[in-house]
């Protein structure tokens, strides 16, 4: 069966060990494209927030003069957070557990770009 | 913001603050204003309830028509701004939200926070006052108090 280019890049990011979800987000609406999410998670929210975040944190490195972001990490009490930008439009966002390997994490989000093309 | 029933209120400033949008617009599936933010003109506002309610009847009729499950939420998207049109249920029956927002928000948060405001309206909302005959004296004094509260004039 053939799987979509959105699929393939999703299913390397889920298949690191602690990732819980995968979803690509339009990244000026703030809305799911595609999704990849283990659990219970609400891909809606995760999508909206992740826009915004990654957004306003584009906003502030392109202010200090570092050009647009390319990888974004965020660690929390309960877990961590990925995001990485496709473009002007797409935003790869991965949620894992606080003890996800974050190195292989970010190689395999960075491959999945590269699937997209 | 400026609200004809008091309980809208701090639902309705909560989801403002948190989404940025320009303009936000309650109202009954009958065009009758709740609460409105942004509006200047009575006028304006008048008419953007009655199409907005339009739009939500029209829509439900077309999804009846085809035999779809009902829409309940509608959005434009422009260049500058976009404005999302949702219906949806409070324990004071059918409500319209219009809210129009800019290029510092997004679709998503204002879907998301829209959501909360729905849930947060349906916890604030006091018991329903028991049904009274409309009069038309009533219904103009009530209908001029209104309009008093949404513009201050």
């Amino acid at each position: 069966m053939n799987t979509s280019p959105f699929e393939t890049a999703l299913e390397l990011v889920t298949r690191v060990p602690g990732v819980r979800g995968a979803m690509l987000v339009s990244a000026a609406d703030g809305v799911v494209v595609a999704e990849a999410l283990m659990d219970e998670m609400k891909g809606s929210a995760v999508a909206a927030l992740a826009a915004s975040l990654a957004s306003r944190l584009r906003r502030a490195v392109e202010g200090a003069g570092r050009g647009a972001p390319r990888f974004m990490h965020l660690t929390a009490t309960g877990g961590t957070l990925f995001a990485a930008p496709h473009g002007e439009e797409l935003l790869l966002v991965a949620v894992a557990e606080r003890t996800v390997n974050a190195g292989l994490a970010r190689i395999e989000m960075l491959r999945a770009l590269e699937i997209l093309g | 913001m400026r609200a004809v029933e008091p309980w809208v209120a701090a639902p309705m400033e909560t989801f403002l603050a948190e989404s940025q949008a320009r303009l936000c617009l309650l109202m009954t599936t009958a065009g009758q204003v709740v609460a409105q933010h942004g509006f200047v003109r009575a006028v304006d506002v008048m008419g953007v309830a009655a199409l907005g309610a339009g739009i939500v009847a029209s829509t439900s009729e077309l999804a009846r028509t085809l035999k779809w499950e009902q829409f309940t939420t509608v959005v434009h998207q422009g260049p500058q701004q976009a404005h999302l049109l949702a219906s949806f249920e409070t324990p004071r029956g059918r409500w319209v939200g219009l809210v129009v927002f800019g290029p510092d928000t997004s679709l998503g948060l204002v879907q998301l926070f829209f959501e909360q405001l729905v849930k947060d309206l349906a916890a604030a909302a006091p018991e329903a006052p028991a049904p009274q005959p409309v009069l038309a004296a009533d219904f103009e004094r009530e209908l001029n108090a209104s309009l008093r509260t949404l513009f201050g004039s």
